[in-house]
């Protein structure tokens, strides 16, 4: 490898209360496909934002080519060459293919906008990356991943000389996903150089010239072409043995606690879901993005009312019509967006801990203070949260504290059933292994605890069982026993035993 | 009371320095008629501090004032109602325009704006369809009746505490109680600061701001009928004309955030109190003319918003 295109040395990124990164260094070099891994909190993100100017470094220094760089905005990093493909992609639905590719630096005469040129250099673009769309199609008509070649265009549109891609494989299907690695191979042929974030180490493997991985915001290793290799990727980003990591004992499993018959969601009414579990039993949802699994947590919990089938739980039928009447049978959810829905930000940690248990503990209309502050002790000290006090705004703690509030305000009611949607999202990795050990003893004490997580890690460590979803179905519904990363991926890629890459 | 501090502070600076400049302010009779202005517009500011904590806005207020004010005395004179009979007519009449709002906005999702928007232009054209645009009063009848917004508690012979003011109070009472000790005051401050967060917490976030749009126009109902008995005239072309913008901006002055999730009722009295400060400042100061009320309003209003903005800034640095 010659002198590095891209050269991060010893970058620190500082949010309140947590350091994002610290001290990281990764090197990329012409035509290089280097891929990032690492848990969720491991800095990746933040690391993408700092190399994008999204935000600005704390410390260290950015090199381009030879030169030394700092961005203090989006378009200074595009002008450097870098470009980054958010793993939500940005661009508007209601606007063509070419509208889209050309967003904010339209090519312009004296205000008007140069219609000819932006479709034949779309065209031009469009062909780049192999994709066969007409310039004026508009976006929202495209399936994702063909939206997702349409910001790849733009990418390359502005001279991109590295291009980030984070988990651009997310909401993909196996040949959209085929299709996207051809680009990438392609690109590298052509001298761009990719940073490619994925959890899925399969395609890291198939992909990358190297490997380089972050944990808790520090570099934890880096791998070359020949050593990649799956056992020492996870071992690299978890920090130790997984079997270690996910701490399980073995579940005294009761009557059943909720059974699911024929539920039909709203987002995918033509399938309807049927499943049971039982009392002390963790079960996890696999999947990909858009496969139906949060739709199906939030018609369970009333949050999006079902349309047709029944929810038996605590000994009642029926369908839950809104998250109150939910809770009422002993049916709660910690949802996926903990600052949106999760949390009222701007409360207490009190006020958020007791805001379910409200209505039960008061006396006629009236909040009972004292019952308040014995739930938010007993809490508190029962999930071990972390803050100065109970008086402190949710929104000044980290995320996993954040999370264990969420729990704190259900466990208060001493529910039935546990719903929790990507419960460990954005959470680091000392506060994920706490979240894990709190699912476990609730489920010890007779929970039956329902979580979705995109992260197969996360699944094979904590679930006794597994259901696999793919476009509003359940695939598949596999056993501890019968775990592996191919048999999950291959259920929710759509139910063909095949391999991810 | 560290939210009040900043409102608090500016209500004993304008007062002193309206009792250093004008002239009369001390007077016992000024001094009535200030309690008394802040009695009336008070009870319209705790109403839309309802609505703005629950995260919403109410632009009616001002033609609920007008239609009570217009309607219950046309109800008394033109129609021969007994008061008692003209009164509950109003309370119900409001309490079904803060439901119909509340429902539009809860159940067909329509922006609180644009629906109250349309309850400004309705109510007001209503009533002037149904008075036919002529002024309403009492004439020199109902003396008994009208006592309720023109008399006072004496205190001295000059000085009384105005029965506005007092009813005022009585509301703000109830008002704190429901807002600071009840679950649905909770409920309500959860709702307005995250709406989608209180729902999954189980809470009827639905009901609840219905119930804060009901509270808005039958307090502004409360105070279109004590505005009229005490002025006992009403063009409804112009009849509280602005008022839902003075009950907002006291609002906003005492610390109510429109966002949504946050405000006293102490603030918004407080708040209420220094609008009616301002104003009387204005009339008694030879050189302040009353042309500049607005003026004067705005530039308040507009720095005492940026000076919480950049308290809290500071204070959120600190962390």
């Amino acid at each position: 490898m010659g002198r590095p295109l891209l050269e991060v040395r010893k970058v620190t990124k500082r949010f309140p209360g947590v350091v994002a990164l610290s001290g990281v260094d990764l090197e990329v070099g012409p035509g290089e496909v280097v891929a990032l891994i690492g848990e969720n909190g491991a800095g990746k993100s933040t690391l993408m934002k700092v190399l994008a100017g999204v935000q600005a470094a704390d410390e260290g220094e950015l090199w381009v080519e030879g030169k030394q760089v700092s961005f203090s905005g989006v378009q200074e990093a595009q002008k450097a060459g870098i470009a980054l493909i958010h793993q939500e992609l940005n661009l508007a639905e209601n606007l063509s293919v070419a509208a889209n590719l050309f967003l904010g630096r339209e090519p312009a005469r004296f205000g008007w906008i140069d219609q000819g040129g932006i479709v034949r250099e779309a065209e031009r673009l469009l062909g780049m990356v192999g994709l066969e769309v007409s310039p004026h199609a508009l976006l929202g008509d495209l399936t994702l991943g063909k939206q997702q070649l349409v910001e790849i265009a733009k990418a390359l549109s502005t001279e991109a000389k590295v291009i980030i891609m984070d988990e651009p494989t997310s909401s993909l299907s196996l040949s959209e996903s085929e299709r996207l690695f051809e680009v990438i191979r392609d690109l590298r042929a052509k001298g761009v150089s990719v940073i490619y974030i994925s959890h899925r180490l399969g395609e890291v493997k198939a992909l990358a010239d190297r490997v380089v991985v972050f944990r808790d915001g520090e570099n934890a290793g880096m791998l070359e072409r020949d050593e990649i290799d799956h056992d020492v990727m996870v071992r690299m980003m978890v920090g130790r043995e997984v079997s270690q990591f996910y701490q399980r004992t073995e579940h005294q499993l009761g009557e059943v606690a909720l059974a699911v018959r024929g539920l039909r969601t709203v987002d995918h009414p033509a399938h309807p879901l049927d499943f049971e579990i039982r009392a002390g039993e963790v079960v996890g949802v696999a999947g990909l993005v858009g496969a139906g699994r949060s739709e199906m947590l939030a018609a369970l919990f009333g949050a999006k009312p079902a349309l047709a089938g029944e929810v038996f739980v605590g000994g009642r039928g029926g369908l839950p019509g809104s998250p109150r009447e939910a809770l009422e049978r002993g049916l709660t959810l910690v949802p996926e967006d903990r600052k949106g829905q999760g949390l009222i930000l701007e409360m207490t940690v009190k006020e958020n801990m007791s805001l379910a248990s409200l209505r039960r503990d008061a006396k006629g209309p009236f909040l009972n203070r004292r019952r308040e502050e014995e739930i938010t002790a007993e809490m508190t000290a029962a999930l071990s949260v972390k803050t100065p006090g109970p008086w402190q705004q949710a929104r000044f703690l980290s995320g996993g504290n954040q999370q264990k509030i969420v729990l704190a305000k259900w466990l208060a009611l001493k529910p039935r059933v546990l719903l929790l949607d990507e419960p460990t999202r954005g959470i680091d990795i000392g506060a994920k292994e706490e979240i894990y050990l709190l699912m476990e003893k609730f489920a010890r004490e007779g929970m039956a605890v329902l979580f979705v997580s995109s992260e197969m890690e996360e699944i094979m460590g904590m679930a006794d069982r597994a259901l696999v979803m793919h476009e509003g179905r359940i695939t598949g519904e596999l056993d501890r026993r019968e775990f592996s990363e191919e048999a999950i991926m291959g259920l929710a890629t759509g139910g063909k035993l095949s391999k991810a890459v | 009371m560290k939210k009040i501090k900043g409102i608090l502070i500016t209500l004993i600076l304008v007062y002193v320095a309206t009792a250093l400049l004008g002239e009369n302010f001390l007077g016992g009779y000024n001094q009535g008629k200030l309690l008394e202005r802040t009695g009336l517009y008070g009870l319209l500011g705790i109403g839309v501090a309802f609505v703005i904590i629950g995260g919403g806005i109410d632009l009616s207020i001002g033609s609920v004032v007008c239609l009570v004010g217009c309607g219950v005395p046309w109800l008394v004179m033109r129609q021969g109602w007994s008061p008692t009979s003209a009164v509950a007519m109003a309370m119900l009449v409001s309490l079904g325009i803060g439901l119909w709002h509340g429902l539009l906005i809860t159940k067909l999702r329509l922006q609180p704006f644009v629906v109250t928007l349309c309850g400004l232009l309705i109510y007001r054209g209503a009533t002037r369809g149904m008075a036919e645009d002529q002024s309403q009063g009492f004439g020199g009848e109902h003396e008994g009746f009208r006592a309720l917004g023109t008399e006072a508690i004496a205190v001295t012979d000059k000085f009384g505490i105005p029965f506005p003011f007092v009813i005022m109070v009585g509301v703000a009472v109830v008002a704190w109680i429901f807002l600071n000790k009840t679950i649905w005051g909770r409920y309500l401050f959860a709702l307005g600061n995250n709406e989608e967060a209180a729902r999954l917490s189980g809470i009827d976030t639905d009901r609840m701001v219905i119930l804060s749009y009901v509270v808005c126009s039958m307090l502004a109902a409360l105070g279109g009928l004590l505005f009229i008995l005490n002025g006992n005239s009403a063009q409804p072309s112009d009849f509280g004309n602005f008022y839902e913008l003075y009950a907002i901006a006291a609002a906003v002055l005492g610390g109510c955030s429109l966002r949504g999730g946050e405000g006293t009722v102490v603030g918004v009295v407080i708040g209420t109190a220094v609008m009616q400060l301002l104003k009387n400042m204005i009339n008694l100061v030879d050189w302040l003319k009353s042309h500049m009320e607005f003026l004067i309003v705005g530039v308040v209003l507009l720095v005492a918003v940026m000076a919480d903005e950049v308290l809290k800034r500071r204070v959120a640095k600190r962390r």
